[in-house]
């Protein structure tokens, strides 16, 4: 590296050390063609970043708008403020278009398969991590190699195994399926960070007569809380957009889907029933609670999605 | 720790085990072993050996779909490492440096924010949300305007020359603010007294993209390729919500994923995708397997 970066060394005017022969036109030229670099890179970076920001705000907002607007204005003026507040819009998405159904659902769903994956896959990272047993590896790479299959190539026989358990159209099936699928990654993001964790705290606890399972829930989990907090915003924001597995799991049944499987069937409704208002109202019920949860915690899921791919 | 060991071990881990090897570990199991029947859900599985994968060779939607992913392969994680290296380049190293220490240009942490909202948006939503704005009439994002002004409106799923670029457009729109964070952090842990010895040896600001950040940049990048070519294998949501006609028009778009499941789900051929499951499976391994084989390089120190 060294190397490389005293290469470029040839014509700094106040460089430390002895230079040979300096020309004395050629800093002050090569000086002035810098910043003209600089200010032209500048300017189209900015130009640049700020052309994307527009690009990735602009389809929201316009969708937003649009959402008040009635399908005369939708068609004649796309790019106009609506004439009035719509809310009846919302309200038609909301109740007869079933999103506030689906989005119940994906609550639900997300939130109790995110807690079982957090409580499971934290539970095996942990016994995995700090015990020798026999099996030990096997069970870890058993996991591991979870992350390294498409889900595609399980789907056909995963319908049958939900099925023949009875589960199939049912919010248990699809929770645990959710945490199953959310297992390889926690588990082996859980078990890097439990074993960063210090052996004294955890030998202290056991000489004041902790159990094991005291010793994990009390002193373990709360100390563990940086790790447990980036993978859980990693399997809310991962389930909360599954699309895949609840079109195959819960398809026939129309009540318990979820809000992305929701959102598109209404988006291929809306041609037939030309209630493109009401789509829009849809989409932006289903886009603004995300924008304001991102608003909120942007650096925790920031840092939390990075940390995740970054291992 | 030795006392009560085992009956903690075993407690601790008999559920996530077995919830998932039911869920995860049988189903792909499973998965090689159907695709040599002929099961078609409704009569006992005939074993055919390899009659799916010799029918698989012939059909020329899996093809189309080969073909597709090849060019999402290659076009996704190009263009997405590109846009995303620029932008973080500009948001961490471009700005005045102040006591050795570097800074993005002005409004740095905003696009930050701003660039990194796709992510946490449900893919399926995103792709209901650009067949809106790829609308080929006026009530289009686009059209409407281009038609405003009196021009002719662009068929961007309709078209078959460019509907899987305009997909392609749609998965960079929602990956560059991830890598522009990835790439950031990467950025971050670079010493600034490396920038500080460049400048001062009169390196220009290309110099120091190419030949700092990119080299100090490296393990990063490959991460974010493999991750991108993983994407560029299944991009299901967003063929499946977005394309007219579920991969059309006529194939233009398709990809392995909606094919396996248009032949499970919609036409029962268990077994037919099954078989196209596991060379969906024998591609992506390969290809993890090809770039972190060719992308190696001595590891700079620093």
């Amino acid at each position: 590296m060294g190397t490389q970066l005293t290469t470029t060394r040839t014509d700094q005017p106040d460089g430390p050390g002895p230079r040979p022969l300096p020309p004395v036109e050629k800093p002050r030229r090569r000086k002035r063609a810098d910043r003209g670099e600089v200010s032209l890179l500048n300017g189209v970076g900015h130009l640049a970043l700020f052309f994307w920001a527009v690009i990735v705000v602009v389809p929201i907002i316009w969708v937003f708008l649009a959402s008040f607007k009635n399908t005369t204005e939708i068609f004649s003026s796309p790019w106009t403020l609506p004439a009035e507040l719509r809310w009846e819009n919302w309200g038609r998405a909301w109740t007869k278009a079933n999103v506030g159904r689906y989005f119940l659902n994906s609550v639900l769903v997300v939130s109790c398969g995110t807690f079982l994956t957090m409580l499971l896959g934290s539970m095996a990272a942990y016994v995995l991590a700090r015990y020798k047993f026999w099996g030990n590896r096997f069970i870890y790479y058993l996991f591991v190699s979870g992350l390294a299959f498409p889900v595609f190539l399980a789907l056909v026989p995963l319908f049958f195994v939900v099925r023949n358990l009875g589960l199939l159209d049912t919010y248990t099936g699809l929770v645990l399926v959710y945490t199953a699928y959310s297992l390889p990654f926690t588990v082996f993001f859980l078990v890097a960070f439990f074993r960063t964790l210090p052996n004294s705290v955890a030998e202290a606890a056991m000489i004041d007569g902790a159990s094991h399972t005291r010793l994990f829930f009390q002193v373990m989990l709360p100390m563990a809380k940086p790790g447990m907090i980036s993978v859980t915003i990693f399997n809310i924001i991962g389930q909360w957009a599954q699309y895949q597995l609840p079109l195959v799991l819960v398809s026939s049944a129309k009540d318990k889907w979820v809000l992305t499987q929701g959102i598109a069937d209404i988006s291929v409704n809306a041609g037939y029933e030309a209630d493109w208002s009401g789509l829009f109202a849809a989409l932006t019920i289903a886009i603004l609670p995300m924008i304001i949860v991102y608003a909120i915690f942007q650096r925790q899921i920031q840092s939390g999605l990075t940390a995740g791919a970054g291992k | 720790m030795r006392h009560g060991k085992y009956p903690f071990v075993i407690g601790f881990l008999a559920a996530p085990v077995l919830l998932y090897s039911v869920f995860v570990i049988a189903p792909y199991a499973q998965a090689f072993q159907i695709s040599m029947t002929n099961w078609r859900g409704l009569s006992a599985p005939k074993w055919v050996g390899f009659d799916n994968y010799r029918q698989l060779v012939e059909d020329h939607r899996f093809w189309q779909a080969i073909q597709h992913h090849l060019v999402l392969l290659l076009a996704l994680p190009l263009i997405t490492i590109a846009i995303a290296l620029f932008f973080s380049f500009m948001l961490n190293v471009a700005g005045k440096s102040s006591g050795g220490k570097r800074s993005g240009v002005w409004g740095s942490g905003f696009y930050r924010v701003v660039f990194f909202f796709p992510q946490v948006l449900a893919v399926a939503i995103i792709a209901v949300l650009f067949q809106t704005v790829y609308r080929p009439n006026e009530s289009g994002l686009i059209n409407g305007v281009l038609m405003k002004i009196g021009l002719d409106p662009i068929l961007f799923l309709v078209n078959p020359n460019i509907a899987l670029w305009s997909i392609l457009g749609v998965l960079v729109w929602q990956a560059v603010g991830f890598y522009v964070v990835l790439f950031s952090a990467g950025i971050a842990s670079i010493p600034g007294e490396i920038y500080e010895a460049a400048e001062m040896d009169g390196a220009t600001r290309v110099t120091l993209f190419f030949r700092v950040t990119l080299p100090l940049l490296w393990d990063t990048l490959q991460v974010a390729w493999v991750y991108l070519g993983i994407a560029a294998f299944d991009a299901f949501a967003v063929v499946a919500v977005l394309s007219v006609d579920n991969g059309g028009p006529d194939g233009a778009t398709t990809v392995l994923a909606l094919e396996i499941y248009r032949n499970a789900f919609t036409y029962s051929k268990y077994g037919y995708a099954s078989a196209m499951g596991v060379a969906l499976f024998f591609l992506t391994i390969t290809f993890a397997v090809f770039t972190l084989r060719v992308t190696k390089r001595e590891s700079v120190e620093y």
